[in-house]
């Protein structure tokens, strides 16, 4: 008589089971269709970095202070600058990223003395996958300039 | 057309073209259905997994089946060294060869079959059982451990399912009183309360007791043991990709592995097919008869009745294998031999007891 009704129950733990199989068959699939669709990056997704746009436009907003470049623990940071012209102080002359070997520990963002906006940022981009290494060595300074000649 | 088809069907010299031509149609139909049914079961996985499944190639991913076949046709067939090579080259066309034998004593539609045997139901159990041999041989062949564990698997579970499917099919023939396929069929005729599945409990026509009243659970047996006489999820230890590598395929390679595969599907539809034809009315219309002077017109009708409740088991298949998770090996025998066998024996003495109760009163 025990087997008889453990026999029943299992039936109808299978048709519990398939109910909810099937009720599943009939929502949406939420797949991303990768290529053709993509998922909105997080505000705080930490890329590579990038300097800072300016909001006032014109130069970068970085001092070449070369604090980040000393704080970065890899050594992935390469920064020069030269003095201005027009007043005061530095202006970045190159900015080398080697991504190979940066580990995005946000270090340098932090180190950065610059305000109220800090000169370098995260990026938001991630598909940076390439079969050769040449992407691994960015030049930062020619990517602002690019930005900002898409900008205006 | 009708013209065609009358001139066709005069015995005996264009029983013999009919054949041929019913033949020819059952190879495309499997084949067909071999390729889409393997898209059915990904795009349903796909489903109940909340993905879209196969949709790049063509729209709805509708062009993945030639894809596969150009794939695997591509590939090379290899032979294992060690293995028997004549057994191993054999097993795929031994494995599709009954399935499609089966098909042709199927009725498709009121007078679309290649053969009215008397015998066609114990011909397709006759041929199912040999379906069984042919994984035996490729596994046997392959000279693969796994191969070999797999080919034993199939073989203690085709023999413990085959008893509860044959003494289910019993207590449906001790009602039916004949093994011909499309009469047993014709008997169904008039609306879904005269298919088996509802006239067994009680027959309407005739205003008694039906001759099985426990033929819903008959009928889950008769499932339950197509499912797993043809290596079905939850019952695919033949193939157990998790425990046996790919089982009786492992050594199998391009379209020597397909073959296989289209043989399951084929089984399948065999299956679905039998499943329908006893149960579910066949081609019978679920209300009312199709009137004879449709013609043909009418056998196409009935044709789209059985496709439609065969596929609807068929996608029970894939919705069944998407569900459960794989049985273990004494579990499946424990269920066979302790629980179904059992039952169908109480269903075959209760039918023998009710079909005599209506002749004493």
């Amino acid at each position: 008589m025990k087997t008889f009704w453990e026999v029943l129950l299992g039936l109808k733990s299978l048709f519990t089971g398939l109910s909810i199989t099937i009720r599943e068959f009939f929502k949406p699939t939420i797949t991303t269709h990768y290529p053709r669709q993509t998922e909105t990056i997080p505000a705080r997704f930490r890329g590579h970095i990038q300097l800072t746009q300016n909001p006032d436009g014109g130069a970068s907003l970085c001092i070449a202070c070369k604090s980040c470049e000393r704080a970065c623990p890899s050594a992935c940071i390469i920064v020069e600058g030269v003095k201005k012209t027009d007043g005061p102080g530095k202006t970045v002359s190159e900015f080398r990223l080697d991504f190979g070997t940066c580990s995005l520990c946000g270090l340098c963002i932090e180190a950065c003395p610059v305000k109220p906006v800090k000169a370098i940022e995260f990026t938001q981009r991630y598909n940076l996958a390439s079969t050769t290494n040449d992407y691994a060595d960015m030049d930062l300074v020619q990517r602002y300039k690019d930005l900002q000649a898409k900008k205006s | 057309m009708s013209a065609i088809f009358d001139y066709l069907t005069q015995e005996p010299v264009w029983f013999y073209v009919r054949l041929v031509l019913f033949l020819v149609g059952t190879l495309a139909f499997v084949g067909a259905n071999a390729a889409y049914l393997v898209w059915v079961e990904r795009k349903g996985a796909g489903r109940f997994q909340r993905r879209p499944g196969p949709d790049e190639a063509g729209p709805w991913g509708l062009l993945q089946p030639p894809a596969d076949g150009i794939k695997l046709m591509a590939k090379q067939v290899m032979t294992p060294p060690g293995a028997d090579a004549l057994l191993f080259r054999l097993a795929p066309a031994l494995v599709l060869m009954p399935p499609m034998m089966c098909l042709a004593v199927i009725p498709f539609g009121d007078k679309l079959l290649a053969c009215d045997l008397n015998i066609g139901l114990l011909l397709v159990f006759a041929f199912g059982s040999i379906n069984v041999m042919a994984l035996m041989l490729g596994g046997w062949a392959s000279r693969n451990k796994y191969a070999i564990i797999s080919a034993a698997r199939v073989v203690s579970q085709n023999v413990a399912y085959e008893i509860p499917m044959l003494l289910v099919v019993i207590t449906l023939l001790m009602i039916t009183g004949t093994m011909n396929l499309n009469e047993i069929i014709h008997q169904q005729a008039g609306g879904f309360w005269q298919w088996n599945i509802v006239r067994g409990i009680w027959d309407f026509q005739a205003g008694h007791i039906g001759g099985n009243i426990l033929v819903p659970v008959t009928f889950l047996i008769f499932y339950t043991c197509m499912l797993a006489e043809t290596n079905r999820a939850p019952f695919d230890m033949a193939e157990a990709e998790s425990e046996l590598v790919a089982g009786a395929f492992t050594e199998y390679a391009g379209m020597g592995f397909g073959v296989f595969f289209m043989a399951e599907y084929a089984n399948i539809v065999v299956g679905c097919a039998l499943a329908t034809l006893l149960f579910l009315g066949g081609w019978q219309s679920p209300i009312g008869t199709v009137p004879a002077e449709w013609g043909w017109w009418g056998t196409l009708l009935g044709t789209g009745f059985f496709f439609a409740k065969m596929y609807f088991l068929i996608f029970c298949v894939v919705w069944i294998r998407w569900t459960f998770p794989r049985t273990q090996f004494y579990n499946l025998l424990n269920l066979s031999w302790k629980i179904l066998i059992p039952v169908s024996l109480v269903t075959l003495l209760l039918t023998a007891g009710l079909l005599k109760l209506p002749n004493l009163f």
